[in-house]
């Protein structure tokens, strides 16, 4: 009988480093399993962003490893790259692009073939509500609307691993309950949800598991009730959140 | 503090913004204040000695001139004029649509109209300081050689620096109400460049086909203006005879100056902030719809690049207009050498280096909205696509437009001779690559709204871009007259770009990676 290999995890970082005039990311140690929906919180300039950042290679790291389902994302970026989508708290879109022209453009980037990626463009500006807006340029768009747009393209090729830096922020209550239902429906379908947010209830609610950065390293992770156990404390996420802070502060 | 207050503390919150974006431009984003007095210093005294060439011969004009003294004084002063107009117009489409600040003016308690009527004084300040520094050191030369009658002159140049505003923003608030909000933006920034250009280049043009020269003054000094002209004793010359010390002359121009100004402020200052909120407000306008939508095609990563930026371009005739105008500078030149050389074929060796000079600006101006003009940086270093691949896709579409734009000139050229067309085919591709290179080891994030500011933002690019051109449209314009004396602004044109190579901040960055 075959014995099976356990599947890679999505995220695998060791000892990662980087240091702008000070040290952002401190020799920090992460896993996120394959399939989950991980939260990521920590304090205004924990090494959140900057980790997520080296993940995706928009910053390369002064040391350290990361690993991507089993590919070195250092030593291979576009492979990585490959099975990887990153939204930023800014949505950066073309303005003088359509959402189906933008997501015929990512679609092409990441080489996807068109029938499918159009039938993918399709079912996502329903799920997100943009089809009244497919065919306009998105120079009139909303925050929300341009927020939207840049998830589409992030999902259009079906990325096995999305990582978002505060989605959330400045979407209204109909906009993030959108969002939040496509990220839930992808990891439902398989992919891995690593997000950054600093609203707590959003973590609470949606992450399988939560990790907390303070001072660009990992202070604490797990569930919500191991978090709890960790810090010490009883209550809401809130409260345990600040509680492991406070306890690394000291 | 009472509104009285309130305004003046706004009117010097105004200057102090103006004060910054004028130091910006003079030293860059990032320098000192230090830095900038010295830029500033060093660029009075050049100026002053250019002035010196330029003007001194004239400081002996008295109060009494004749008529064509008067026609050349007004024709040079119309000209400058029309420069101001064009930047006031630039000034007062920013305003409108620049919202940075306009959220929290709007929010304040104090009414828009007198808000908006410190805002165009201030714009009007603006554009005669300007005008005022530029003019400073022809007028001190021309005082200094000839006598203080000349110091009038600076009460001239404010007279029509707070004209021109006054014009500007009558306008500007006309085509807003003539072709509505989002239409103004487009025209009027391409209007405010137009004329700019349209005058100097116009009166170049002229002289080009009339008296065979690039001189603008040949048009203005020859019989046929001046004997258009009005006679001595009209009001048409008092701007000009107030430059040359004439007192009554200029209080009445300042008067007329200022009249226009307040004029245009009592008039249009409460439409001035109604026209802002509207044009705050389109971009939450239905965008426009597209005719027919096409189904996703099969493309590669490059291709998909390459179309996009082809795309962006395509429909943002703004900067299209913004980069045409570069290579718009060029017809008189060209126009010069078809006419001076045109016995047989000369004149179309002639145009080899006027070709690959536009290749070169022309390119500049793309590899910067391909290369640092980016909106979406994030996306394209994500995507599972070398690097190496983006930036040959980029070069590729910036080449792509050049080759389009080009290749007509070039087989003309042909028909006529084989050995120019292949000079001048080699000469655009060395200029255009030569710029993309340059634009490619200076590149920094920006928008592209920003494109008019990227020659503030690395002078040493913009030099070096420019040297380069001039460089490899010499080398072109020689080699094609088939003298071995081309070699020599071959080399320096290597040279440049050699420099520019060592100095970047690409190569610099990269050696610290390593």
């Amino acid at each position: 009988m075959l014995s099976r290999s356990p599947p890679p995890d999505a995220l695998e970082i060791r000892g990662l480093r980087k240091a702008f005039d000070r040290p952002a990311v401190d020799g920090l140690d992460l896993t996120v399993r394959a399939g989950e929906f991980y939260s990521l919180l920590g304090p205004n300039g924990a090494g959140k962003t900057t980790t997520l950042r080296m993940v995706v290679g928009l910053l390369r790291p002064d040391a350290g490893s990361i690993s991507v389902l089993g590919i070195d994302a250092l030593a291979d970026p576009v492979a990585a790259k490959q099975v990887m989508a990153w939204i930023s708290d800014e949505p950066m879109i073309y303005d003088k692009l359509t959402p189906f022209e933008y997501l015929e453009f990512v679609a092409g980037l990441w080489g996807v073939e068109p029938l499918i990626a159009e039938a993918r463009a399709r079912d996502l500006l329903g799920w997100l509500g943009l089809v009244p807006h497919a065919h306009e340029r998105c120079e009139g768009f909303s925050k929300g609307m341009r927020q939207k747009v840049a998830l589409a393209g992030a999902l259009v090729h079906e990325p096995a691993l999305i990582i978002l830096d505060e989605p959330l922020t400045g979407l209204d209550a109909g906009s993030a309950r959108q969002v939040k239902n496509v990220l839930r429906e992808r990891v439902s379908a398989g992919s891995t949800v690593i997000m950054t947010t600093h609203i707590l209830e959003v973590a609470e609610r949606m992450a399988d598991r939560i990790g907390v950065i303070a001072g660009g390293r990992l202070i604490a992770q797990g569930s919500l009730d191991e978090l709890r156990l960790q810090a010490g404390k009883s209550g809401t996420l809130e409260d345990t959140f600040l509680a492991l802070v406070a306890n690394e502060a000291a | 503090m009472s509104e009285t207050a309130t305004l003046a503390w706004f009117a010097r919150h105004e200057a102090r913004l103006a004060w910054r974006d004028w130091v910006a431009m003079i030293a860059g984003r990032r320098r000192r204040q230090r830095t900038a007095a010295v830029l500033v210093i060093v660029f009075l005294v050049g100026m002053h000695l250019l002035a010196l060439a330029m003007v001194g011969r004239f400081a002996d004009l008295g109060p009494d001139p004749d008529k064509v003294t008067l026609v050349v004084i007004t024709g040079s002063l119309l000209l400058s004029w029309f420069l101001m107009m064009s930047q006031a117009m630039e000034s007062v489409t920013r305003a409108f649509y620049a919202r940075a600040d306009l959220d929290l003016i709007l929010s304040s308690p104090i009414e828009a109209r007198k808000v908006f009527a410190v805002r165009i004084a201030a714009t009007a300040l603006s554009v005669t300081a300007m005008a005022m520094v530029l003019a400073a050191p022809f007028i001190n030369v021309l005082a200094i050689r000839g006598g203080p009658h000349w110091l009038d002159a600076y009460g001239v140049v404010f007279a029509m620096g707070v004209s021109a505003a006054a014009v500007a923003v009558a306008a500007t608030i006309g085509l807003f109400r003539l072709i509505g909000p989002k239409r103004t933006r487009l025209i009027a920034q391409i209007v405010a460049a137009v004329i700019g250009a349209a005058f100097v280049i116009g009166l170049q043009i002229v002289a080009i086909l009339s008296y065979g020269t690039l001189s603008r003054l040949a048009v203005l000094e020859s019989d046929d203006v001046v004997a258009l002209a009005p006679d001595v004793g009209s009001v048409a010359w008092w701007p000009a005879r107030a430059v040359l010390g004439d007192p009554l002359a200029l209080a009445i121009v300042v008067a007329a100056g200022l009249a226009a100004l307040l004029a245009v402020i009592l008039i249009f200052s409460a439409r001035f902030g109604e026209h802002v909120l509207h044009a705050a407000g389109i971009s939450q306008g239905p965008a426009r719809q597209r005719a027919k939508p096409h189904g996703f095609r099969r493309r590669s990563p490059a291709s998909a690049l390459r179309r996009k930026e082809w795309t962006l371009l395509r429909r943002d005739p703004w900067l299209v207009s913004q980069t045409l105008m570069q290579v718009l500078y060029l017809v008189p030149p060209a126009l010069l050498l078809w006419r001076s050389f045109s016995n047989g074929t000369g004149a179309l060796f002639l145009l080899v280096p006027v070709l690959v000079m536009a290749a070169g600006q022309l390119a500049g101006g793309l590899a910067w909205l391909a290369i640092s003009g980016e909106d979406a940086p994030d996306l394209v270093i994500t995507a599972p696509v070398p690097a190496s691949l983006i930036q040959r896709a980029k070069i590729e579409a910036v080449l792509g437009v050049i080759a389009i734009a080009f290749v007509p000139f070039v087989v003309a050229l042909a028909f006529v001779s084989i050995f120019a067309a292949a000079v001048c085919a080699c000469g655009v591709l060395i200029a255009a690559a030569s710029a993309t290179a340059i634009q490619l080891w200076f590149r920094a994030q920006a928008k592209r709204s920003h494109f008019r500011r990227r020659q503030t933002s690395s002078r040493i690019a913009t030099f070096a871009e420019a040297f380069a051109s001039i460089g490899w449209a010499a080398t072109a314009g020689l080699l094609a007259a088939g003298t071995s004396l081309a070699a020599i602004p071959g080399v320096m044109a290597i040279l440049v770009l050699a420099l520019a190579r060592l100095i970047s901040p690409s190569r610099r960055s990269a050696e610290r990676m390593a």
